[in-house]
């Protein structure tokens, strides 16, 4: 295989054609539009299935019928079609059906608008709808690590019959940058589908896909099996990035795109002679929470760049527990941070590493 | 309810004693769990004579069904085919997936007046314009019944629920809708009825009409819907019988029963001879 030139929405719609998709279910939203074009030309070509729905509701019904059928499947969407996804999610939570869903994040709240954002973090990572359960959650930070995680996103959703999300934002999903694709891999034959699926009870007692519980014990019974199943997932899949941290004394965390304009910033840093390092969480949800927990008895201080209004910050600092001050700065509303900020910022926290500081929206 | 491992059980039936003929029995395509449906309820003959279809074209073995949400959300219980509960008002959708994926399956969707006229309108519509080779069996007695008897979308002027007490004001809750009427303009959509479970002479057409929708989807030939009206003695808060009489002078007149589009491919499927209909009784 070779490197070639590659726009990111373009990348995630080969790289899941190349993970064997068997069926895609979108609606066009910017800036993700790119993803669904690409899958309308090359499912079919591929003799796989490829439907335009009439809206996000729609979309996310229909990938949990044919995964609930026992197909690999995927959506892709925008912050807004993402929340109207959310029932979906849930419902397919509760009844352990494995897909994947991309979310190119946009600046909101609201309509907002089409510009990068790192807003979603909350929605992606605490609760993707109502009741308890977890997605989860891979953010890349270039073209080829987009590609590399939507490969991975199938085979963990499948793995343990949950939910993968893969979050970037229009910055990498518009980006065009040198990357490698896969090789395609061979696409499951319908006689292999798995024993739990919806395909015909041929010889077997009918198979059931529902998220209806009733009887508190019952449900409770449920989700005490989603924990335990969670619990493994935060012990076996939890992956992150440490950039320069072995001799840091400041580190900053951030991820995606964030975390890629940081690490300018670290080295320029670096150039002056101060110790600084980064740990990007590559898995937003788990989240790293034990490298951050030791990075904190080294360091004197962390900053969090997101690009929101600080959210990923409270993992943060869940993580470190008071060991080490933990500042934060953002820029809001599709908005991309300039590594001078992050510079200036640093150079601050350098100076009073202990000094409380209000919450800091970069130099506007 | 209990869900499925816990639901009652029918009584099993004693063999059949020798020099004796079987001419009825229990459709392969129900479980025998014992139905929650409350007595009076026009959901079990319905389900029963879905079920006694797939047995009769011979494809309970790859028949995938979707469950709604409303009464009929314990519908999995009783279906003896592989099959889904979804979202309210979102299996078509679901069924959508599950066909596309799965071509060679009969898929179908159980839904009532809530679940396909309120909250599921934009799929159902969609679904049927995009011509998606799946049967919808559309349950309509003009009332929510899991919920406790609130105003549905298909609630008639002037009738009193839990949500209108006065009686439906259409100059406020507008006027019911007919989803069939609608749906059968669709090009997506081959065969769209609206069939009534409210006498022996309906429900026999009523399972007639199952049969040839289910045909359709067989021949490939797009969407297809039954919808049969209904009645809910518990939340019309009438006796079984007094609830059928208000249904046939009350519903029936409003949303006239008959065919409301059949293509010339499907009248040549209800045009072939039929085979004789297994368990239709004596």
């Amino acid at each position: 295989m070779s490197r070639e030139l590659i726009e990111g929405n373009v990348a995630i719609a080969e790289a899941a054609v190349r993970a064997g998709l068997e069926a895609f279910f979108g609606y066009p939203i910017t800036p993700q539009t790119e993803v669904l074009e690409h899958l309308s030309r090359r499912l079919p070509e591929e003799g796989r299935v490829f439907l335009q729905a009439e809206s996000e509701l729609a979309s996310i019904n229909m990938v949990y019928g044919a995964a609930a059928a026992g197909a690999r499947v995927m959506t892709s969407s925008s912050s807004p079609g993402i929340s109207l996804m959310q029932e979906g999610l849930s419902y397919m939570a509760c009844s352990e059906i494995p897909a994947v869903i991309v979310n190119i994040m946009r600046g909101g709240p609201g309509l907002g608008n089409v510009q990068p954002s790192q807003a979603d973090y909350f929605q992606a990572v605490k609760m993707a709808g109502h009741g308890d359960f977890r997605m989860i959650v891979l953010a890349p930070a270039s073209v080829q690590e987009a590609i590399d995680l939507v490969m991975l996103a199938f085979d963990l959703a499948e793995k343990y019959r949950t939910l993968a999300m893969v979050v970037a934002d229009g910055s990498i999903g518009q980006m065009m940058e040198p990357a490698e694709l896969p090789p395609m891999r061979p696409i499951r034959p319908a006689s292999e589908r798995r024993p739990w699926a919806l395909t015909g009870a041929k010889g077997r007692p009918h198979n059931v896909i529902t998220s209806l519980y009733l009887g508190a014990e019952n449900l409770e019974r449920v989700n005490l099996r989603l924990q335990d199943k969670l619990r493994t997932i935060e012990a076996e899949e939890t992956r992150h990035e440490a950039y320069l941290c072995e001799d840091a004394e400041f580190v900053i965390v951030a991820f995606g795109t964030s975390g890629r304009i940081a690490k300018t910033a670290i080295r320029e840093a670096r150039a002056r002679g101060v110790k600084v390092g980064l740990l990007r969480p590559i898995t937003l949800w788990p989240f790293p929470t034990e490298p951050l927990r030791a990075l904190s008895d080294q360091v004197e201080a962390m900053l969090v760049v997101e690009m929101n209004a600080g959210q990923m910050v409270e993992d943060v600092r869940l993580s470190v527990g008071g060991r080490c001050p933990v500042h934060f700065m953002g820029r809001l509303g599709g908005v991309v941070p300039f590594p001078d900020e992050i510079t200036e910022e640093l150079e601050a926290i350098i100076e009073a590493p202990d000094a409380p500081r209000e919450v800091r929206y970069g130099r506007r | 309810m209990d869900d499925a491992e816990g639901a009652p059980k029918l009584p099993q039936i004693p063999p059949i004693p020798e020099g004796m003929e079987q001419v009825y029995a229990y459709p392969k395509s129900l479980t025998e769990n014992k139905m929650h449906y409350c007595p009076g309820c026009t959901h079990g003959t319905i389900h029963r004579m879905v079920a006694e279809v797939l047995d009769e074209l011979g494809v309970r073995e790859r028949t995938i069904g979707v469950a709604p949400v409303g009464c009929a959300v314990l519908a999995y219980n009783y279906f003896n085919v592989d099959i889904a509960e979804a979202a309210h008002g979102r299996a078509p959708a679901m069924a959508t997936g599950i066909k596309r994926v799965s071509p060679e399956h009969i898929v179908f969707t159980y839904q009532g007046d809530g679940d396909l006229a309120a909250i599921g309108t934009g799929e159902i519509i969609h679904a049927a314009s995009r011509g998606e080779k799946i049967t919808t069996i559309f349950v309509n007695n003009a009332i929510y019944g899991m919920t406790g008897g609130q105003m549905a979308p298909t609630t008639l002027p002037d009738q009193v629920t839990s949500s209108c007490p006065t009686g439906r004001d259409v100059s406020t809750a507008g006027f019911p809708i007919a989803m069939s009427e609608m749906i059968a303009l669709l090009p997506g959509a081959v065969y769209v009825t609206r069939q009534q479970a409210l006498d022996a002479a309906g429900t026999r057409k009523t399972r007639k009409a199952i049969k040839l929708a289910f045909q359709a989807q067989l021949a490939g030939l797009g969407f297809s819907m039954v919808e049969v009206l209904a009645t809910c003695n518990t939340n019309f808060h009438m006796k079984p019988l007094e609830a059928i009489r208000w249904a046939k002078e009350n519903l029936e007149p409003y949303f006239e029963p008959g065919d409301k589009k059949v293509t010339d491919e499907v009248r040549a499927l209800s045009r072939q001879r039929p085979g004789a209909p297994k368990g239709a009784g004596r």
